[in-house]
């Protein structure tokens, strides 16, 4: 008996994987229903729906990158401090002191990636109409995931806490003052008073609501890390199971009738 | 004494060496490829007009570009003798297209083009050639420091990159589109449809992922070791950078700045950009070209939603990116960024214009309320001042939707009925706001058509 062989008769292994390894048919099907992690996916598939030139792998190279983004990230949490004493230090540590400094790279780089590719997921949908019936409420998913992907992205881009990040973040929520009404410098804020009273104040607009401030600060720092690290993680999760749910039940990647 | 922005240094010559090397492996390859292809083209008269293959004319290329490459490993230490480099002329040429309306006429023309000569556009060869055009040019510039710059910048190389993606992702849809129509046309089956029976999960797409997963890490870990993430100096709320940008995916939106109001250009269009996005599968009625790629079966989604994301979105991040400097100010390419450079402001409203050019009796100034007038009457004189481009705007949103519905889009109207027809005709209007306003500007120098600051409600 090989060594091989008899690791996989042993009980651990039997106890791990339920069932023999995939080199017949009948078990490569079995594989599919009973491994966790494969048994999102259908046991068979129509090959057209597989090919790379009809998906582009772009869903897949999505999640993969939210899969490494999350891994990157969770490491850098454990160097980073949301403070304005040390954020840009335990950054600056990251690149010259930490051996692995790199997963700040691989962090940065996979989330201008994933923005990327979270477009072209989007755009070949839509080149292969298959937002189309049945499918229209995961393309509303989708539209969702987008939102959040860009605001993982947004969010994150504060915390270096260098003046490309500051500043950027000051520009992009500049416009959240300009709110219709919710904004202090918004049109119709205005006429939100009672008794001469104004309801909208840059202390209580939606600006002040994203930053936690009037201007980007401390609190805007903690503010952003909590959304960056936990809050829009947790929801982006949650919508990605959904979203792939909804892929199985809507009959699978689409395909001419 | 040497310059502190040269154009040329051993290094850059040297990595320029790299990739002419790149390019002329690429085409090695290519010959190959058509040399079993066995293609043959025409010459033109001039050159004798006889038959030669494909392949002898790929080969030349290629020769010439290992040739390029050899130069550039073997020249590189006196860099300034050196030849191949972008010249002046063309870099003046090239820098003095830069301004926002020829960048945005020519990214239309552009979009137009590739639609219209989509059948051409999708032949392997064509293709290639434009594929090597680019990548020239872009070598080539990169023999110019301010190029260098900009184009350089970490943050800024997954642009240059998405750019390339983009193309690519936008050609092969053209090439499987192209393909469907004409097997639409002739009865044929669908691509899709041929060679579509099922196969097994495993192995076939659990390899697939798998290999896709290794590659891509094998994709991260060797960019990250190439370029470092970007880390300016320690955040200051009193040291302002010019230019101040967003993240680079919301370039677009603060472009739109020039045009619009924050409260327009920063809220309302952002929202409707995700509300139309979000109502689109209900707005498109045509059931046809679901899961397969098609043109003519879909023109006007297609065409729609293409206008939104090419010329609309992304050629907007590559101008707020790469064109937009000190000030906001446009750049060319080879341009250096100053601060200093200015540019004339000189843009009106339109009640300015109704009030002071057109309507000669009322020369004097604009309308404004008697002093100690009280609330009410200020706010119906802005409304009298404004009264134009009240007009126009309502006229926009609520009158041209009846309009189009009796005209051009009478057949939608009919086929989606009032309430779907409204909101597709408004989120239609919303998305032609932006070059409308644009065209405005840059023909009448017009800023706002109707201007109430007393209020924050300028359009
Ligand atoms: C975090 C973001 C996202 C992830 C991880 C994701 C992942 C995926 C994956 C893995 C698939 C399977 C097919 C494929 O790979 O193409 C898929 C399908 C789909 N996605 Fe996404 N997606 C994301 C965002 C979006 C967005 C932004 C949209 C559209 C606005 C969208 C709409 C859809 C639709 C309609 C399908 C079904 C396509 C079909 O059946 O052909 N998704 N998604």
């Amino acid at each position: 008996m090989s060594v091989g062989d008899y690791i996989r008769e042993s009980q651990i292994w039997k106890s791990i994987f339920r069932h023999p390894a995939p080199v017949d048919r009948r078990n490569r099907i079995v594989v599919m229903l009973t491994n966790f992690f494969l048994h999102l996916h259908p046991v068979s598939i129509k090959k057209q729906g597989i090919a790379l030139s009809y998906t582009w792998c772009m869903g897949g190279i999505t999640f993969f990158l939210f899969l490494v983004e999350t891994i990157t990230g969770v490491m850098l949490m454990f160097y980073y401090r949301p403070t304005l004493e040390w954020a840009f230090n335990d950054i600056l540590a990251l690149r010259d002191v930490r051996t692995l400094g790199i997963m700040r790279e691989i962090h940065r780089w996979g989330a201008h990636a994933m923005v990327i590719t979270v477009w072209l997921h989007m755009y070949r949908v839509f080149l292969t109409g298959s937002y189309k019936p049945p499918r229209e409420f995961n393309w509303v998913i989708g539209v969702l995931l987008l939102v959040l992907t860009l605001l993982l992205s947004f969010t994150g881009y504060l915390l270096p806490w260098d003046q490309l990040a500051i500043w950027a973040i000051t520009v992009g929520s500049n416009m959240a003052r300009a709110t219709p009404f919710l904004g202090y410098e918004g049109p119709g804020a205005q006429l939100l008073n009672v008794g001469g009273f104004d309801l909208i104040t840059s202390g209580s607009d939606a600006r002040f609501l994203l930053l936690g401030s009037r201007f980007v600060g401390e609190d805007t720092l903690n503010r952003f890390y909590i959304l960056h690290c936990v809050a829009i993680p947790l929801v982006v999760s949650l919508l990605i199971a959904i979203h792939f749910w909804r892929v199985r039940k809507d009959g699978g990647i689409s395909q001419p009738l | 004494m040497s310059n502190p922005y040269p154009d040329l240094t051993p290094s850059v010559i040297f990595g320029l060496g790299w990739i002419y090397m790149i390019l002329f492996l690429l085409n090695i390859g290519w010959t190959v490829r058509s040399y079993k292809s066995k293609q043959h083209v025409r010459l033109p008269a001039l050159l004798g007009g006889m038959d030669v293959p494909t392949a002898g004319l790929w080969a030349l290329y290629a020769v010439m570009l290992g040739i390029v490459a050899v130069a550039h490993f073997t020249g590189s230490n006196r860099p300034e003798s050196f030849l191949l480099r972008m010249p002046l002329g063309a870099k003046m040429a090239i820098d003095s297209l830069a301004n926002p309306v020829k960048y945005f006429t020519l990214s239309v023309v552009l979009f137009v083009a590739v639609v219209y000569y989509r059948k051409q556009l999708v032949k392997p060869h064509v293709a290639w050639t434009l594929l090597n055009l680019s990548l020239i040019f872009m070598a080539v510039s990169l023999t110019d420091w301010d190029f260098r710059q900009i184009v350089g910048k970490p943050d800024n190389v997954p642009i240059v990159a998405m750019l390339f993606i983009v193309a690519f992702f936008t050609w092969l849809y053209f090439k499987r589109a192209v393909d469907n129509d004409e097997r639409i046309a002739a009865g044929r089956p669908l691509y899709e449809q041929e060679d579509n029976e099922k196969v097994l999960v495993w192995p076939d797409l659990v390899y697939t992922e798998l290999i896709c997963m290794v590659v891509l890490t094998a994709v991260l870990v060797v960019w990250g070791i190439l370029l470092q993430a970007p880390l300016e100096e320690p955040a200051s709320s009193v040291k302002t950078p010019n230019p101040s940008k967003a993240p680079w995916y919301f370039l677009g939106l603060q472009e739109m700045l020039v045009y619009y109001d924050p409260w327009l250009a920063g809220v309302v269009f952002p929202s409707i950009i995700l509300v139309g996005l979000m109502a689109l599968p209900y707005i498109d009625f045509n059931k046809k070209g679901n899961g397969y790629y098609t043109f003519n079966e879909r023109k006007f989604a297609i065409l729609t939603f293409m206008f939104g994301f090419l010329p609309l979105w992304v050629a907007m991040i590559i101008l707020g990116t790469f064109l937009r400097g000190p000030n906001w100010n446009f750049f060319g390419i080879y341009e250096y960024w100053d601060v200093h450079k200015l540019e004339a402001l000189n843009n009106v409203n339109l009640s300015e214009l109704f009030w002071l050019k057109w309507v000669p009796s009322s020369a004097q100034g604009l309308p404004v309320a008697p002093a100690g007038a009280d609330e009410g009457t200020k706010f119906l004189v802005i409304l009298y001042r404004e009264w134009l481009g009240l007009v126009l705007t309502i006229v926009y949103v609520a009158v041209l939707p009846g309009i189009l519905a009796a005209t051009i889009f009478r057949n939608f109207f009919y086929r989606m009925g009032f309430i779907r027809y409204m909101v597709f005709s408004n989120l239609l209007l919303m998305m032609a706001a932006l070059p409308i306003k644009m065209v405005l500007r840059w023909a009448f120098n017009l800023k706002y058509i109707v201007a109430i600051p007393e209020y924050f409600f300028n359009i």
